[in-house]
């Protein structure tokens, strides 16, 4: 058995175990054998990496053909896998966060019925992820991308019982099924122009040039259009905030750190695709910075403490997207393993902060938590700020890069994404000291229950903190010295031929703008400091939100647009439809049919009076008539 | 009792069958009370015995064929008479008739 | 067809006594004097049988229906407590629409009937309806058939036993019920 299909096979084997025995294992080892498998592929991802180190060419990876999926005529695919430096780097991603996860998740989800279910479903989930970015095909990734979008779903109608939560997994799948749909053209334009789906075929011959403008650019349209769909980009990104619905291990795992990346590893795996279509590189550029500051608006006045990070997500995914559009594939990389990294974090620790308030997730019903859950104070602080890109932790040198990017590309865009960034820092900071400072709030559940989470759950706090810390050492800038840095560059160069490098800036710009970057940093803290600490602010009531902030608090009313374009029409279309044509014409031909019947079943009914004798009179008669109509005719 | 027969027609017997059939028949369709009409039924069979017999005599049967066929049919009749009745009585106990015309759940 | 005078009297007398008795079977009021009737009628059926060579079956229909199937019919007549008060009438019309029927039936058949050849019987040796001759066919041409006529009667005996079985009801509660229902 090769690396490959171990580390695609003991999650599977994981879910298939839970999934069908779970429920009559005690729960610690249906957590643990969820963990371990996970682990496992971990560990054994980590072997494959350090041999790709010393492999002699650096753009191949190992190959892994399980069969033959499909051979008809001249089309040809495979069910193979390939593991190259892209790969391992998100299968290091998916696995390392993931087991940590599961770590987290058997503590979490200690006292649910579905706890089985949970980790069957969770395996199944990092099977899923794992297939999108391994397969070696675009099938094998639209597997894996099918595959995610049902775990999501899933996952995040876990607690079904709760009927909103169902609806907002309905509203996920949904979404993602629209963006699905447009990866699905751009596989068949793929297959029509390549007559293969194989990125080894594929790949190389959309960049040679022989493929017409127009086509690259319907391609990668959309290809983007499904990472759209997937990585929460507008105008589908309304699926995401309301996918917390689902376990907050859940919205770390799979909306945060690895499902909702997934659009962003299609770009850069499909590099040579959309480096050549300038076109969709603009669209995903804008639309990314429009995502970014439209959520991180929104964030400000989201008092749901998973609310705000979800429109977190929704921003800095968007900001991968600037990258992405700016041609920083390495940054867009690197921002979403960093990224990964600390919004997993963040999450956990929402999740820490919400187990030990029994399920409250209102930030206005908390307050002064850090003095009773010190390790989730001290871990949320430090992927707070990560995010937010305080000096030398992982968000400040991965966010700086794409900043420099777009700086590099149009000084619009870095404008903006500078204000996203500040944003950014304004709403994570006023939900910290919200969370974590002032006064404690809610009456609900007293103060002296809230309680620190157990190891499970603080362990996977702690190794993420030191990630969320350390994440930069992946990717130093080049102004730190060539020995030590860019190492994330050289790494994944081999897979990304066509990204040049970038126009080298004077370092003495670069310092410049991120001393700018460091000094809004500090203003953000100060203001919000000053705002929620000193002052002891609270954010307001629902109903006494200003009308600028209501708009916001509403998420720019996009659900209710939503709603109104295309929900509304299509209701009244099917009831136009349900009134007039199936009540009257259907259902009157249908009706119409029954009464016929109806009436002659009632000049039947007469004759079928239920007495014998009338029976026994009419078989004589009949019997007479035959036998007469024999005799004379 | 050979010369009974030399001028005696199967004919006379079938006519005979006939009437008698046709009179229990009558009884059936014209009476309400089900013993009645069990009787008349049971008629109706001794009608096809007699016939039955007549045919046997008539075919000059070396065998025995024909009257083993009433044979038979005795065993039906009074098969049927004793379950036919005992129905009866199961109906009577519930309804405390035994009109036929009243057991019209058939309509139903 | 002969002419009837042609006819030996026995057959005549026979004949006339059947249908007599078949008629009143079905137009007396009484049910009692209806089963009186019909054993009569029977009887005469048996006198036929011996006229045709088949002295067996005239003596097994004598024990079987004369016997055994009116008893029954008698004594569930008297179970029943069924007697001329409570015999249902029907109307006239309905007389005349089963004569009609019956009638329709009886010309329609004779008048197949004519259309066959009319012919002489031919007879029988004498012995071939005796107890002898028939129990040896019986027992080997026919055997399945007898076997599985006693089969036949088991299910109905079964059948009958299970249908008039109330769970716990005797036959005083019986007749009580029967009391009840001519009281009311």
């Amino acid at each position: 058995m090769n690396s490959i299909g171990l580390i695609l096979g003991l999650p599977l084997a994981g879910f298939l175990i839970n999934g069908i025995f779970g429920k009559n294992l005690p729960k610690s080892i249906v957590g643990w054998l969820g963990t371990f498998t996970v682990l496992a592929s971990f560990v054994i991802a980590l072997g494959v990496f350090n041999d790709l180190r010393h492999a002699a060419i650096p753009s191949e990876g190992l190959h892994f053909k399980l069969f033959t999926f499909l051979n008809i005529e001249n089309f040809n695919v495979d069910f193979s896998f390939t593991l190259d430096r892209l790969s391992v780097m998100m299968t290091l991603i998916i696995t390392g966060i993931g087991s940590l996860i599961h770590l987290y998740s058997i503590a979490y989800m200690h006292e649910d019925e579905g706890f089985y279910k949970f980790f069957a479903y969770l395996n199944f989930f990092i099977f899923n992820m794992l297939m999108l970015v391994l397969g070696a095909n675009f099938l094998m990734l639209f597997f894996g991308w099918e595959g995610v979008g049902l775990c999501s779903y899933l996952l995040i109608g876990f607690w079904y019982k709760n009927a909103e939560y169902g609806k907002a997994a309905r509203k996920a799948f949904i979404m993602n099924r629209i963006g699905d749909l447009g990866l699905l053209m751009g596989l068949f334009l793929i297959f029509h122009q390549y007559q293969s789906l194989d990125y080894s075929i594929v790949l190389p011959k959309m960049a040679d040039g022989s493929t017409s403008q127009a086509m690259l650019t319907a391609i990668s349209m959309c290809l983007f259009v499904g990472a759209m769909g997937k990585s929460a980009q507008i105008p589908l990104y309304t699926w995401l905030p309301d996918a917390m619905a689902g376990p907050t291990p859940v919205s770390a795992l799979i909306h945060a750190a690895t499902m909702v990346t997934a659009g962003v590893y299609l770009v850069v795996r499909c590099e040579a695709l959309f480096y050549l279509s300038p076109i969709t590189n603009n669209v995903i550029l804008w639309v990314g910075l429009a995502t970014s500051l439209m959520a991180a608006l929104i964030g400000l006045k989201q008092n749901d403490i998973k609310k705000v990070l979800a429109y977190s997500t929704v921003s800095q995914l968007g900001l991968m997207f600037v990258a992405l559009g700016c041609g920083a594939y390495t940054a867009a990389m690197f921002h979403l393993a960093t990224h990964a990294f600390f919004k997993a974090l963040l999450f956990l620790g929402s999740g820490s902060v919400i187990h030990a308030m029994h399920h409250e997730q209102d930030i206005r019903q908390m307050g002064g938590l850090k003095s009773k859950m010190p390790i989730t104070y001290i871990t949320f602080l430090i992927g707070t700020l990560a995010i937010t890109g305080f000096p030398f932790l992982s968000g400040f040198f991965s966010k700086d890069e794409i900043l420099l990017a777009a700086f590099d590309h149009n000084k619009i865009v870095y404008v903006l994404s500078v204000i996203s960034a500040t944003i950014t820092g304004l709403y994570m900071f006023r939900m910290f000291f919200v969370t974590f400072h002032g006064t404690y709030r809610n009456h609900h559940h007293s103060f002296d229950k809230v309680h620190e989470s157990p190891w499970q759950m603080s362990l996977p706090l702690m190794i993420l903190a030191v990630l969320s810390v350390l994440g930069g050492l992946l990717n130093l800038p080049s102004y730190l010295g060539h020995n030590v840095s860019m190492k994330l560059s050289h790494w994944l160069a081999p897979i990304l031929p066509m990204a040049e490098s970038h126009a080298e800036m004077s370092h003495n710009t670069e310092f410049m703008l991120v001393g700018l970057v460091v000094l809004l940093f500090v203003l953000v803290v100060l203001y919000t400091r000053n705002k929620y600490v000193s002052k002891n602010a609270v954010p307001e009531e629902d109903a006494l939100t200003p009308s600028t902030g209501k708009v916001l608090a509403n998420k720019f009313y996009v659900d209710e647009l939503y709603d109104m374009v295309f929900v509304k029409p299509l209701e009244l279309l099917s009831s136009l439809v349900d009134n007039m044509i199936d009540s009257k014409l259907i259902g009157g031909l249908i009706a119409g049919v029954s009464t016929l019947l109806l009436a002659i079943s009632g000049l039947n009914k007469k004759i079928q009076n239920g007495n014998i004798e009338y029976y026994l009179t009419f078989m004589v008669l009949a019997l007479a008539l035959f036998l007469g109509f024999n005799l004379f005719f | 009792m050979l010369n009974i027969f030399q001028s005696l027609e199967i004919s006379h017997y079938i006519y005979l069958s006939c009437v008698l059939f046709c009179i229990g028949l009558f009884g059936v369709l014209f009476r309400r009370n089900a013993i009645i009409l069990l009787m008349c039924i049971e008629l109706m069979l001794n009608a096809v015995n007699l016939l039955f017999a007549a045919f046997s005599e008539y075919m000059g049967d070396k065998d025995a064929n024909g009257q083993m066929f009433v044979f038979f049919i005795m065993v039906v009749a009074a098969a049927e008479a004793a379950v036919g009745l005992a129905i009866l009585v199961m109906v009577y106990r519930n309804t405390r008739k035994t009109d036929v015309s009243f057991l019209d759940s058939l309509k139903d | 067809m002969g002419n009837i005078s042609n006819l030996p009297i026995p057959f005549l007398v026979l004949s006339f006594i059947t249908i007599l008795c078949a008629l009143y079977v079905v137009t007396s009021k009484n049910p009692v004097h209806s089963v009186l009737a019909l054993i009569l009628t029977f009887f005469s059926i048996s006198a036929h049988y011996v006229l045709l060579n088949a002295q067996f079956l005239a003596i097994v229909n004598l024990m079987v229906y004369a016997g055994a199937i009116m008893v029954l019919f008698l004594f569930v007549l008297m179970l029943l407590n069924l007697s001329k008060d409570s015999e249902p009438v029907k109307s006239n019309l309905w007389g005349v629409a089963a004569a009609i029927s019956a009638g329709l039936l009886l010309v329609i058949i004779t008048a197949s009937f004519q259309k066959t050849g009319i012919a002489i019987m031919q007879g029988n040796a004498p012995e071939i309806g005796l107890v002898k001759n028939l129990g040896r066919v019986l027992m080997t041409e026919y055997l399945v058939p007898f076997e599985l006529s006693g089969i036949l009667f088991i299910a109905a005996m079964v059948g009958a036993v299970l249908l008039g079985k109330r769970d716990g009801a005797t036959v005083q509660e019986i007749m009580d019920l029967n009391n009840d229902a001519n009281n009311a």
